[in-house]
Parts: structure tokens; sequence; C-alpha cells
């Protein structure tokens, strides 16, 4: 008898009812990186590509038993090329897309009339604007915004009552947008950015840090923690050990907020970082963790909806349904009001994680998550509301 | 009552015997070792080393061997309870991490946690009999009463994977919510329990047409419903009451396993993960992975009685009776 409804499932199992293959485009323009002072991190040639890769294996190995298949769609450009001329063919084969670029390159893709009913994820760009006023209707993000790593190291700042807080920011685009984001996490709970000094030398510092470090430092005289915005890792890493108080470094350098890190290993988070480690032979980034995460949103969301299509799947996504088990102790999902992925963030030092935001004791009354990055009531970003 | 007969019997053989009471088995994840628990005095009697990052663990059927998975030496140990003594390891795929005795006492099921496989493995030849793919990450693993039908449940893939013992092939999937843990067969065999940690849940399936027939939802007052994750949990005499370990929210649920309603919360230790009974199923023993400890529970009135020291993040908990 029971074999009879084995039987039955059988069939089932050989012809699912919403067999569907699907394809999802990722878009990368490559970037040449910033020139710093030492080359001791460049970025490996495919960071955030492996991360995709490893999202769709993941969902292959689901799709064998539901009947879908996943396929990765990979359009790599130099820099300086044309991405929007490079995202229309692509657009024509999927309209499920990854886009690795700059915040302006990526918004040239998502404005394409081309683009209007596609899913676009962010798996690169962290400018809180995207999540703001260039918000845009048809992209998520799975990277998380600057504003939500800046929160939850000012609350890592509150818990341990760090509040001297004097910054010294490198001269980059990103080095300024990060200390913008600092000083607004600050203010956000309670504290403020003390005095503050901009890098700006050209000279060689490797050989002359324990020199000239303590000098740059002595001004700022006493303090808790020195915050650091040199997201391009130019200078700062020089600066640890070396500064005229005995003080920690936070920010960029030292106690740094981050997407993911390869000390990340609770909540099963290992198993992640060996399947990983195996299919690329490097450890995993935030970036390569961001593409990994909007592969598998859009297999988790195929597998319950049971449908390929942008439309569908954007509505499960946003809903209060979707869930995904992300390694780090809480359920990933999306923000309905401007499509940016909640995820806890871990607070590291190169060997061990230092704890991870949001921190006890800061509360919310929907989920704490929220507690990092821009929050509903302050959401400057109209696209969602429709 | 039962308490005094095991008294009394241990004294009649303390003649012959040093007297022994029954104990609890629990695996310490990160210290690679066992604590036994003497369930009288509620003590850590012995500490017995294990291969690396030990974690599942059960006794064969007459308690004669202990089998362990030892993920990180890549081998389920048999070990001699008795002296503690690693008889041999059986072969187990990479990283086991959890799995289940047939009522054969003889096949053990295994997860491969990093390889997306369920072993099957003679503990009497000591050879792999088969090797079934399923989703990723498989951790929970059950076997039906009477031994045709096997589940493996896949942390990523979110599936309970049904397996028929006799073809050792699936025959059927079926989604659960996010990252299944724990898997159960119950009443006599007719329903399936799955723990879904992140999804929150537990889904009760209809063996017969492996359908859903209920879902448990747990809601802690004062406690955000993402920390509330069930993982392992056992069931009182008869089926009637299920003990949800819950994760991180550090609780219990007592479940009414008729009406599938949770009926009371017990605070035991951080990051409660597996249980056992005692021989009678008066006593309850969690292990509690952040803290590092065992909570004894009374499962009469639903307190939390005690709390044993043992090694670091404990995981696994197995009953072994002496007499």
């Amino acid at each position: 008898m029971k074999f009879r409804s084995l039987a039955v499932s059988l069939a089932l199992l050989a012809a699912p009812a919403w067999a569907q293959d699907l394809t999802i485009g990722y878009l990368r323009l490559q970037e040449t990186p910033p020139p710093t002072v030492s080359d001791l991190d460049l970025p490996p040639p495919d960071l955030g590509i492996a991360g995709a890769r490893l999202g769709i294996e993941d969902n292959a190995t689901t799709g064998r038993f539901t009947g879908q298949t996943y396929a990765l769609d990979l359009v790599d450009i130099a820099p300086g090329e044309d991405i929007a001329a490079a995202a229309g063919p692509l657009l024509e084969r999927t309209d499920l897309l990854l886009v690795d670029a700059p915040a302006d390159a990526l918004l040239s893709v998502t404005d394409l009339p081309a683009a209007a009913d596609a899913l676009v994820f962010n798996v690169a760009a962290p400018d809180n604007r995207l999540r703001e006023g260039d918000c845009r209707a048809n992209m998520l993000h799975a990277l998380p915004s600057t504003a939500m790593r800046t929160d939850a190291l000012a609350q890592f700042l509150v818990l341990r009552r760090w509040d001297e807080l004097p910054m010294v920011t490198g001269g980059d685009p990103a080095d300024q947008a990060f200390a913008a984001s600092i000083e607004q996490s600050l203010r956000k709970f309670g504290l403020r950015v003390g005095d503050r000094k901009d890098w700006r030398y050209d000279t060689d510092i490797r050989r002359a840090a324990t020199t000239e470090m303590p000098l740059f430092t002595q001004e700022f005289g006493r303090y808790d923690a020195l915050i650091v915005a040199d997201e391009i890792h130019d200078f700062a890493r020089y600066m640890l050990y070396n500064t005229w108080e005995p003080r920690p470094i936070v920010g960029s350098e030292g106690l740094v907020p981050t997407g993911w890190h390869p000390v990340v290993e609770q909540w099963g988070a290992r198993q992640l970082q060996n399947r990983f480690l195996e299919i690329a032979g490097r450890a995993m980034q935030p970036r390569d963790y961001a593409a990994w995460a909007a592969i598998r949103t859009l297999g988790e969301a195929a597998t319950r909806t049971g449908s390929a299509e942008p439309e569908a799947l954007r509505d499960y996504i946003l809903g209060p349904d979707f869930e995904l088990g992300g390694f780090l102790g809480r359920p990933l999902s999306f923000r309905a009001w401007n499509g940016q992925m909640r995820q806890p963030i871990p607070l590291v030092h190169p060997r061990g994680l230092v704890a991870q935001a949001p921190l006890e004791g800061f509360l919310h009354p929907v989920t704490e998550l929220d507690t990092l990055g821009r929050d509903a009531p302050e959401t400057q970003c109209t696209d969602f509301s429709e | 009552m039962i308490r005094t007969t095991l008294a009394t019997s241990a004294l009649a053989l303390a003649v012959a015997l040093p007297a022994q009471a029954d104990e609890i088995w629990v695996t310490n994840e990160f210290d690679d070792t066992i604590s036994v628990i003497d369930i009288e005095t509620l003590e850590v009697t012995r500490t017995i080393p294990t291969g690396e990052r030990p974690r599942g663990i059960t006794f064969a059927k007459d308690h004669s061997v202990v089998y362990i998975c030892a993920s990180d030496s890549d081998a389920v140990q048999v070990m001699d309870p008795e002296t503690g003594e690693i008889l041999h390891d059986l072969p187990s795929g990479e990283d086991p991490e959890q799995f289940v005795l047939h009522p054969d006492n003889r096949h053990l099921y295994i997860a491969n946690e990093d390889d997306a496989i369920t072993t099957v493995v003679d503990t009497v030849s000591r050879e792999v009999v088969a090797q079934i793919d399923v989703g990723i990450e498989p951790e929970g693993m059950a076997v039906s009463p009477d031994g045709t039908i096997a589940i493996t449940t896949s942390e990523t893939t979110n599936m309970a994977h049904w397996i028929d013992t006799e073809t050792q092939e699936l025959f059927a999937n079926t989604l659960v919510d996010s990252r299944p843990r724990h898997a159960e067969f119950v009443k006599d065999g007719t329903e399936l329990w799955v723990s879904s940690e992140i999804g929150g849940t537990i889904t009760v399936f209809d063996v017969e047409t492996q359908s859903e027939k209920a879902k448990i939802d747990f809601d802690l007052p004062n406690i955000h419903p993402d920390r509330v994750q069930p993982v392992g949990f056992e069931f009182t005499n008869g089926d009637e009451i299920a003990f949800v370990a819950l994760g991180p929210s550090n609780h219990l649920a007592v479940v009414n396993a008729e009406t599938y309603e949770v009926e009371d919360y017990i605070l035991v230790g951080r990051r409660v993960w597996h249980m056992a009974f005692n021989a009678d199923r008066s006593k309850l023993f969690t292990t509690n992975g952040l803290s590092g400890d065992v909570t004894v529970v009374d499962v009469a009135s639903r307190t939390a009685e005690k709390t044993i020291k043992v090694g670091r993040f404990p995981w696994g908990a197995a009953f072994r009776p002496t007499n």
C-alpha cells in the first residue's frame, strides 16, 4: 500500500508541475582599483562572480528535486566600456540580473527601458543614495549599505562607551562617503565625531610609519578610539600600533564592520565558507556573499512561488513570507521600502569576530535588524510606495 | 517509584559490581570529548576523548557500543562504553554530522554535511552500502519504525528527502521551511516531524501521502521570532508531548502532539540544541551549546531542576542504561 503512494510521488518527481529553467545574468563592469601605497590586497579576478557561481550550484541542488535548472549568464566588460550597451543583449536573454558595478553605471542599467520589467540585484555598490533618493523599484540590494555598516560600528562604540572619537579621512570619494556615513550614524546613536584630520601624505608611509604616525595623531590628545575612513585601504593599515595614544583603531581598519568575512564561522557559516573555498580556492568576501545571497534569494523565491517571472519573484521577495538562511544567525529578508536586504553586520578584526550587530539593547518595534541602515519612517525612497 | 526500583537493583548488583546508575552521554563539539553524566548524582563522572568535532551520538540497540560522528575526523567512531576505548572507525563519507541507526541494528544512515550525500554504512561488514545524493548540508536523519523509509533533511535546500531503504533511492522530496535540522517518525510511523531552524516552525507530515498535515509555530513573549529557532526534539511515552529545543531563544517548548499546540515554555541554558530522556522519560537532559552545560528538566512539572557543567559546545545527547 505504501508503495502505491510511492509510485505517485515518483511520477510527481519525474514531471514537476513547475519545471523551469532560470537564467540569471551577471553583468560586471571591471574597475581599476585606485592607486594605494601597498598592493597587499588586490581584489581577486573572480570577486563576486565566484559567489554567484556558488549560489547557482546551491540553487541547482535544490532544483534537482523541484525540476528547476539554474544557469549563470556572465557578461564581463573592461574598465571604461559602456555598461548600458552591454546590458542590452543580456536583457534580451534574461530579466533576472546581478549588476557588479559602481553606482552610476548601475543606474544606467536599471534605467534602461528594457530593464523596466527586470529584477536587478545590486551586489557591489554600497552607496547610501542608492537606497534613498536614487532608489529604483526594479533594483534590490544584496550588499549592505554603508549606513548599515557604520550603524553597526556606532552601536559597538555606544556599547563600549567609547565617546571621544576623532577621525582621519582619506582622499578617495569612497573614503569621503564612509566618513559622511560615520557622522550620520554616530549622531543617530547619540555620539559625535571629535576632531577630524585628512590624510593627504604622498610620501611612502611604509618607511616612515613609526615616526610620522605618532606625530600625525598626537594632536588628537586623549580619546577612546580613532576612526579611520580609508575604504580603499591606502594608509590606515600603517596607523595601527603607531598612534600617539595607545588606543584602538576602528572603521576601515582595525575593528571593521563588514557584510561578510572569513572569521564568520558560527550559525553554520563554516559550511558556506568551506563550499566557497572549494570552488574558488580563496576566502569569501562581502561582494561574493552579496552575489551568493542574491542568487539564493532568486532560487528560494522561485522554489516557493513556482514562478520565474520578475514581478512574481519581486512580490514574494519583498513580502512577509520570504526568508533566507544566510548563516548569520538571523534569517535574511528584504526591506519593502527600499529593496535593501536585511542582514546582521559582523564586526571583525583580521583573526576573529568581535561582535555582531544589531547588538543587544538596540531595540526596534519590528525587527532589531532595522536598527541598521535607513528605516521605514526616515526613508527618502519613494519608488517602492507605488 | 521507578527510581526506587533502579536504586534497589543497583543495590542488588552492588555486591558483584560497583554501583552504577544510568547515564547520559553528551558530545562536546569544541572539546573533542564526551561528558558522561550519572543520572542519580547528576554529576559528570567521566570525560572521554573522541575524534575531532564530535556531534551525533547514538547507542547500538543493545547498548554494547556507542557510535559517534567525529565530523572533522571524517569518521564514525565505534566506542566501547564500558572502557571508553575506540574499537574502530566506520567509513562515513566526509564530515558526518548526524546519523540514525536502522531498526535492524546494523545499518547507519549518515548525513555528510559538506558533501550533500547520505551514506549508508553496514556496521558489521564496515562497508559503505550506498551513497545517496540529497540536498545541500544534510543534517536531520530518521528511519521509520518498520525500517522501510529513511529521511534526510537538508539545511540549505530546505527539504525532507524520503529514501526507500529497499532500493536506497529517493522516492519523494518535500519542501519545509528554512534550514531543517531534525526529523523524527512518531505515532507508530504515521507522522514525520521536521523542525526548521530559520523558519521557526515544525512541519508535520502524513507519512502515507508525504503531505503536510500541520505546522507548529512558536511564540515566545519578549523574544523576537528571529531568535526562536527550533532544532532537536523528543517525545514523551506514547508520543503525547514533544519537547522542542528552541536554540538561541534559550527555551524548550512543550508541544501537545495531538493538538499541535504549544502548552508551555521552559527556560534552559543558552543555545539549547539536542536532548535525551532517562529510562522512564521522567527527566530530560538538554545540551546548551553556548553556556557549555546540560539542563535537567523534570517532565511532569515542566521545570528546569539543575544545570550540569560539561565541555565546550555540547551538541548531541544519548541515554545509556546500565542495568
